[in-house]
Parts: C-alpha cells; structure tokens; sequence
C-alpha cells in the first residue's frame, strides 16, 4: 500500500462555500439528540451536516443516528423514502455509528415490540431492556480498543444487545451484555456518549469514516 | 449537574425534535405513537373539554394510565396538578416516565409547586417568562415547556412566552456579573441559576412548546422560534382527522425549516380544532396564570 495522499486543498472560487475538511460526517436529524452529537463532532473540529434528506447524504464519509425514539425515527426513514438509501450509504463504504435508538434501526433483528430495522449490523436488541425511565442510570465500562480510563456509560431507557453475529466484534460489555459493538464500517452503543464529556467512541467513528475518504481520494 | 439529573434531562434530550401528544385512553395513544409521537402525555380530559366542562381537573385515573402504558412503546407522560406532590408519588410508583405539574389542572396548591427534587422520575412545568422557568429548574424540573393558553386551538400566547424567555435570556447574557443579583431579584429566581444562564446564555434544561398548537404551521413556528420540541394537546383529538393532522404535526417538527415540506403536510388535513380568540377572554378563563 503506498503513502495516504495529503488532503488537496482545492480552491472554491468566488461565492461557493468552502467545502468541509474531511471526513465528512452527517448525523441523522429527523428527532432525537442529533445537535448533541453535532457538538461533540464539533470539539472534535467537525461541522457536521444535518440529513433530513437522502439527497443529503451525497458525499458523506460517515453517518450518526442519535438517540431518541427509534418507533419515530423509523416511520420516516419507510415514509420519506430513506430506508434504502441509508442501506445503499452503508453498501457504499458509508461508515454508521448509531447510539441507542440509533442501533435498534441499525441492527438486524429488533424485539420488545418487533419492528423493522436496517439490517446492517448483525446484532439481535430489545428495546427498552432496561425497562422504563426510573430503571434509567449511569455507570463506567472498560474499553480495550480505547484505553483508559474506563467509558462512562449514561442509559436512558436503553436497549439491551441480546444477541451478535459472528463479524461482529464487541468492545465494551455492561452488565454482561455487549454494549459497544463494530462490524467493519458500522458502530453501536447502547449507551449516550454524546451526554457526557468524554470524546473518545465519536473520535474512533471519525478515524473509520477518514479511512474511507482516503481510499476514495485514491480512487478518484 | 447531578447524576441523577443527568438522567433526567437526559430522556428530555432524547425527545428533543419530535412532537408529544395529549391522549386520555389507550387508542388515543396507539393513534399518536402510530403517527411518529416521541411520546404521549396522559391526563383524565384534552384541555378543550375541561375549558368547556369547568369543574376539578385532576390526574387521570390509575387504570387509564396502565392501560395507556401498557398499549405503547413510547416514554408515557402524565399530569398532576400543581402542588399534588401525591399526585406525582402515584405517578412515579406506577412507572411514568415524566411528570408534568401542568397549569391544565386544578391547582392543588395556591402557593407552592412540588418539590421536583425529591423524585426519581423526572418533571415538566410550564411558564410564561424566564424568572418562571427559573424558579421551576430551581425547584428540579428537568424539562421547561411554555404555558401557551391550554384548549384555545391560538398559537398568540406560546408565541409570547416564547419571544419572552428568548428575550429575557439575551438579555442576562449582557449583563456584568455585579449586576446578576440585581437580576436575580428581579426575577424571582435563584441566584445560582441566574448565573449558570448568563453564562451559557440558555436554559440548563431543554425548552419545548405547548399551549394552543393546532395546525403544522404552528407546530413550525414554535420551532423556529427556539422551540427544540412541540407539546401537542387538544389540537389533535378535537380536529376533524387525528390520525392525518397528528402525522403533519409530526413532520413539520423535523423539517420545520422546510417550507417545501410545510406545502406537502399542511394539505389534505380536513378541519383543524375551532379556535378561541384569547384577546376577548376573561381574565379568570386564562389557565396560563395558575402557578407563579
């Protein structure tokens, strides 16, 4: 493999937006806590853009969908016509990192109540495993892959991964189940980093969405 | 913040951009959840019929509130009234997953709101002005919505406490900090939080709207005007199509900066709810002036 090119600065010219340093990275923004999100990416020295759209996710390197309510966001994702192009984004090399409700549309199999979901990401979750809002809490989780000191992990009402597939690699586990997941370009935690400080799990997304924007600059 | 805080503004964050809608039973709420709502928000009667009905307005029953509870997968809300700190410890053994001390019901307490503070489960209160959403996060409440005028189908006053709060909180951001006593005073509201405010220049907690929406426009507009989520009462039940009108609701929340999409939901939505005009209202008709 030869040397990663240097980004190449290309000039605007007069009265055209300069385009964002890349990656390029979106967060799902139908409901939910995607501006907390975009604050994180934006410690991180990413502005991220809003997709309400599937035109939106045109020349996106990577793609959060937030917390929030995974009932709600899926009747747009089927009525606005978003459902395929997100699964195309992720065919495409898109990198996907959803938080909560974010990985019940990601994950294959979605109980308690069944729904549809996209399929991308080979994990069974129940929602709501947890229980309701008083069942709602805070603790820390190790995470090898991202060092010390341990994650801190906010549940709000938080799904429970309850089964993962053979790709899938694990990264962090809570109360014995796993609670930070990857399978190639696709994260997921059960839990709410973008509540808390710490910038490590959105860092690590960033690092894998950089990836495919340099192997697209290769092949242009 | 607290720990436990966190986790009450927390699930507030996570209904941030959606629309919450007022149900009184169990096929009210399977309606809501059906058409995209982040939640549905229990009580015993929509605030139309308990302007038009009089009487004590109180938390709806126990078995109403399981039944809803158990016909959706969405965070359920219920009412209490203001002060009912009982009200809100039946509320939170049954499992609720937010309390509103809402101005919709018969106050119980003509002087005092509860001590949010004391409850795990996290709460909502409305208000007309940013020394009243003060006083409340002083008092716990994890989630700050408008007063608006409850049951009048008039979007004039949610616009009006929204202007308010909007203006009164740039206005604490220009302030020197020898002056946010004096601010604090003139507000009626903790010093402590005064301060955390002209910081920050916004509220600690989410800000969401309520109180006379009735079409998506108004749903839209309470969102460009620094709403970050719409509280949907009788605008839904008392039209003349629930299941289309509460759909168009939903979907002007999200692309309420969408004038395109705005075209596209606003039609086909047969009648919205009659309106009140609020200006010839008698004064002690207002909900919006119960609580302090």
């Amino acid at each position: 493999m030869g040397a990663i090119p240097e980004a190449t600065t290309v000039d605007p010219g007069r009265g055209s937006a300069p385009s964002p340093a890349p990656p390029r990275i979106g967060v799902l923004a139908l409901q939910g806590s995607f501006a907390l999100h975009a604050a994180v990416l934006r410690r991180l020295g990413i502005e991220a853009v809003e997709v309400r759209r599937a035109a939106a996710l045109e020349g996106l390197d990577g793609l959060i969908i937030p917390g929030g309510e995974s009932s709600t966001m899926l009747k747009f994702l089927l009525e606005e016509d978003l459902f395929d192009p997100l699964v195309a984004f992720h065919r495409t090399g898109g990198a996907l990192y959803g938080t909560c409700a974010g990985a019940i549309l990601l994950a294959r199999t979605v109980e308690n109540p069944g729904q549809e979901s996209l399929g991308v990401l080979d994990i069974e979750i129940q929602r709501n495993g947890y229980g309701r809002q008083l069942e709602s809490h805070v603790g820390a989780c190790p995470c090898p892959a991202l060092g010390e000191p341990d994650l801190p992990l906010v549940m709000i009402r938080g799904p429970v991964i309850s089964g993962t597939g053979p790709r899938v690699r694990v990264l962090a586990e809570w109360r014995g189940q796993p609670a930070f997941v990857r399978e190639g370009t696709v994260l997921a935690t059960t839990f709410h980093p973008e509540l808390t400080d710490d910038t490590r799990i959105h860092a690590y997304f960033v690092g894998i969405a950089a990836a495919r924007w340099r192997r697209q600059e290769r092949n242009v | 913040m607290s720990t436990e805080f966190r986790l009450k503004t927390g699930l507030a964050d996570m209904l941030k951009g959606g629309a919450i809608m007022d149900v009184t039973d169990a096929g009210q709420a399977r309606i809501a959840e059906d058409a995209g709502a982040v939640s549905v928000m229990a009580l015993e009667r929509v605030p139309a019929d308990i302007r038009r009905d009089g009487g004590v307005a109180r938390m709806s029953s126990p078995e109403k509130i399981r039944e809803i509870i158990e016909s959706v997968s969405i965070p359920v809300m219920a009412k209490v009234r203001i002060g009912h700190f009982v009200e809100a410890q039946i509320l939170q053994e049954m499992g609720v997953d937010f309390v509103d001390e809402s101005e919709v019901l018969t106050p119980a307490d003509e002087a005092n709101h509860i001590d949010k503070h004391a409850f795990e489960v996290p709460f909502v209160c409305g208000c007309r002005n940013l020394g009243e959403a003060l006083r409340r996060i002083g008092e716990g409440a994890a989630l700050i919505r408008t007063k608006g005028e409850a049951g009048s189908g008039n979007i004039v006053e949610a616009v009006r406490h929204l202007r308010q709060i909007g203006n009164e909180l740039r206005r604490l951001t220009i302030l020197t900090d020898d002056e946010l006593m004096s601010a604090s005073k003139e507000l009626r509201a903790p010093y402590e939080i005064v301060r955390m405010v002209a910081r920050d220049g916004r509220l600690p907690v989410p800000n969401f709207a309520a109180g006379g929406v009735a079409t998506p426009a108004d749903a839209a507009l309470c969102m460009q005007l620094g709403a970050e989520s719409v509280f949907v009462g009788s605008g839904i039940f008392k039209s003349t199509d629930p299941e289309q009108r509460a759909k168009a609701i939903v979907k002007a929340v999200t692309h309420y900066r969408d004038p395109a999409m705005l075209v596209e939901v606003s039609m086909g939505l047969g009648e919205p709810m009659r309106g009140l005009d609020i200006a010839t209202m008698p004064e002690e008709e207002l909900l919006q002036t119960r609580g302090n």
